[in-house]
């Protein structure tokens, strides 16, 4: 992995420990772009997080955070994402349980009191139910709010807005009532966000050109196909093609004064025009 | 008759009571506990929180803080931003420690994209993240003394507070909000000039003007008369609540990031990591004016190591163009537009990718379905965690404690309620 970010202890041998200990609680294991995510049976999910926690080898102790995702297209839309941590082992770890608006996660709280606030959030902004947290009320939205605004088919305008009403004397909700319709670009070029393949580009999943272009391949792949490509190598100041500090022609940057400021507008540049009096320094109205 | 007694208004109720024999309870003084609301607008609540207490008398019963009077709906905003447009929204998180919050973000995307990032901007961006931590303790620690009563120190730190955005705004050209970490690198080098300022104000002005401020305090026999034994966390409770940054370390666990997992220059610098013994308020704020120390070390150490060198990704299809090349280069022009208009593609995946922000693990969890845009990008406050556990950490002290216990937690609401 060449990116700068947070290097901990290295995923071997966690995926073979999990599912030994797990079972036939977890469903599958995926070790993706250096992060172990464990897919587990939702209605066994306290028990298989208490594993993990308690079993020597794996001792994720901590909680950190219970992320929800909404795809709408699946049949099971949320998945839920409980980041554990160990601090013994300096590791991380992914677990996910799919519901739907319906069926209830069986809570964690028992395991960890943080889980409380954590679950409530995703409550509130998803409408995923909790089984047995004792204080399941919203909590980012407001009070007597409706919907749950991170599903993907609540409208980033909302429904209604709030304003201090001069003639009530209070604090009214309204229907949202924009003076221009919100308006969403895509930006993507049609030939690239297009469903079906182009001819010559069948294998699909493709690395990109350059890091950044668009690509079917996903993060893995791009990752394992650039550490094959090539080693790392630190990055060299010199072979920019148009970087920061790299010009490439200095002679002819020169010449044109492309890169410097108001070029062709020094003062010593200029032609003397003797219908102007030159100032002393000062504003004519001084 | 006890069928007649749940039927009948109260009053008949007691008088068929003493009738019946019983203790007549009109003469006795009945103490209720009550309930009052601090906030949402209190000037110890560092922002809009509303904390409804339970008081029995001055002691505190039972505390159940209500967040999100600050709600913004940034993580469904980002949904609908290409990548470098989501950016600016991680500066107004935790608006007192900016780049911080940039900083988890951009490694998130860097990760996903699996992009290089050059040694200097790796250090440029330690630096200002070490800047910001001083720029967020300097808040934190002044106005925890304010909140239990001293007024002095907090002026002198703000003092310095001062100096550090002044250094942000001749870094990124803003006071607070930067935007100025890109994924890939940073937005633009530095003035030689701004390095050897803040290379001074390390070796003159912070130590001198900073110890002064803490010597006024920290041996004071008032402030540790509000602070030591305040809001004790056990070591087992910092780990059931999720607690991590300061709160983690005074508890005694010595849980640092930038040690444990290094990222970006952090494993290139040399520093210390400082524990707390008690857990209580006291060890908080201590640990807190230590890290600043440690700061400035690290920052020192970033002047002497920091190598020449491009700021930026060299990518261009993630890193803007020069505005030179513009002029002559039409690739660079297209990029640029491109850039600008369409954004990067950021391969499908997901990463949860943590940093040590000044207040504690910052963590962003980004998921990507291939195109310019975050498919979710939920953020992991420091504060959620922490301000869950006020709770069981106010229970039994006195009201004027949890302005303390408050002040030492460090939470800002624009993180909290994102």
């Amino acid at each position: 992995m060449r990116a700068a970010a947070p290097r901990y202890a290295p995923n071997d041998g966690v995926v073979d420990l999990a599912t030994s200990t797990l079972g036939d609680m977890l469903l599958h294991a995926q070790d993706k772009v250096g992060e172990v995510s464990l897919f587990v049976d939702r209605e066994r999910l306290p028990q298989a997080l208490a594993a993990l926690r308690d079993t020597p080898g794996l001792e994720y102790q901590q909680l950190m955070e219970i992320a929800g995702v909404d795809y709408p297209e699946r049949p099971d839309r949320f998945e839920i994402v409980y980041m554990l941590l160990s601090l013994t082992r300096n590791h991380r770890i992914q677990v996910r349980v799919n519901t739907d608006e319906d069926t209830p996660v069986p809570t964690v709280t028992h395991l960890w009191p943080v889980a409380g606030w954590l679950e409530r959030e995703v409550y509130d902004l998803f409408g995923v139910l909790f089984a047995g947290n004792p204080d399941l009320r919203r909590i980012l939205t407001d009070y007597g709010f409706r919907g749950h605004p991170l599903r993907k088919d609540f409208p980033m305008t909302g429904f209604v807005e709030v304003r201090y009403s001069e003639e009530e004397k209070r604090v009214i909700y309204q229907p949202t009532d924009l003076p221009q319709d919100w308006r969403n670009f895509d930006f993507l070029s049609s030939w690239e966000g297009a469903e079906y393949v182009l001819p010559g580009d069948e294998k699909g999943g493709a690395v990109p050109q350059a890091k950044g272009a668009h690509t079917t391949a996903d993060a893995e792949k791009v990752q394992k196909a650039a550490t094959q490509e090539s080693p790392q190598t630190p990055p060299k100041a010199s072979d920019s093609t148009y970087a920061k500090g790299g010009t490439g022609k200095p002679d002819q940057t020169q010449q044109t004064g492309a890169g410097q400021p108001h070029p062709g507008n020094q003062p010593e540049s200029k032609p003397v025009d003797p219908d102007v009096i030159p100032t002393k320094g000062e504003g004519h109205n001084q | 008759m006890t069928d007649v007694r749940e039927a009948v208004d109260p009053a008949v109720a007691r008088k068929l009571a003493v009738d019946a024999g019983e203790h007549d309870p009109a003469g006795d003084v009945s103490i209720q506990n009550y309930t009052i609301n601090f906030g949402p607008q209190h000037p110890a609540a560092h922002g809009v929180l509303r904390l409804v207490m339970e008081l029995d008398g001055e002691i505190v019963e039972r505390i159940d803080p209500h967040v999100g009077l600050l709600h913004r709906g940034t993580e469904k905003m980002i949904e609908y931003k290409t990548y470098i447009q989501a950016l600016p929204y991680f500066d107004r998180f935790d608006y007192c420690s900016p780049m911080c919050m940039e900083h988890s973000y951009v490694l998130a995307i860097e990760k996903l994209l699996d992009l290089e990032v050059p040694l200097r901007a790796q250090y440029l961006r330690v630096f200002f993240a070490e800047l910001t931590r001083i720029m967020n303790h300097m808040l934190n620690l002044g106005s925890h003394v304010m909140d239990v009563g001293a007024m002095t120190p907090n002026l002198w730190l703000f003092e310095l507070r001062e100096d550090t955005m002044n250094f942000y705004e001749r870094a990124s050209g803003a006071r607070m909000h930067a935007n100025y970490f890109r994924p890939g690198g940073v937005r633009q080098d530095v003035p030689l000039k701004l390095l050897t300022d803040i290379g001074d104000w390390l070796d003159t002005r912070l130590p001198q003007l900073f110890e002064d401020a803490i010597s006024l305090v920290a041996d004071n026999r008032i402030f540790k008369q509000r602070n030591v034994d305040i809001g004790v966390v056990s070591r087992d409770d910092a780990i059931a609540w999720g607690f991590s940054g300061p709160m983690i370390r005074a508890a005694g666990i010595p849980w640092d990031l930038r040690k444990s997992q290094p990222y970006d220059a952090y494993d290139r610098v040399d520093f210390d990591v400082p524990v707390g013994t008690r857990g209580d308020c006291y060890d908080r704020f201590m640990v807190r004016v230590e890290e600043v120390r440690q700061s400035a070390r690290i920052m020192k150490q970033c002047l002497q190591q920091m190598p020449e060198g491009p700021v930026q990704s060299l990518n261009s299809k993630v890193s803007p163009p020069a505005r030179a090349d513009m002029k002559r280069s039409m690739e660079a022009l297209i990029h640029h537009f491109k850039l600008f208009t369409e954004g990067f593609h950021v391969p499908a995946g997901e990463v949860y990718v943590a940093t040590e922000s000044p207040k504690g693990e910052f963590g962003v969890y980004l998921v990507s379905n291939g195109t310019n845009k975050p498919y979710r990008c939920k953020v992991r406050p420091t504060a959620f965690s922490h301000l869950q556990a006020m709770d069981f950490m106010s229970r039994g002290h006195m009201l004027a404690d949890t302005t303390a216990i408050l002040g030492a937690m460090d939470i800002v609401f624009g993180e909290c309620d994102r």
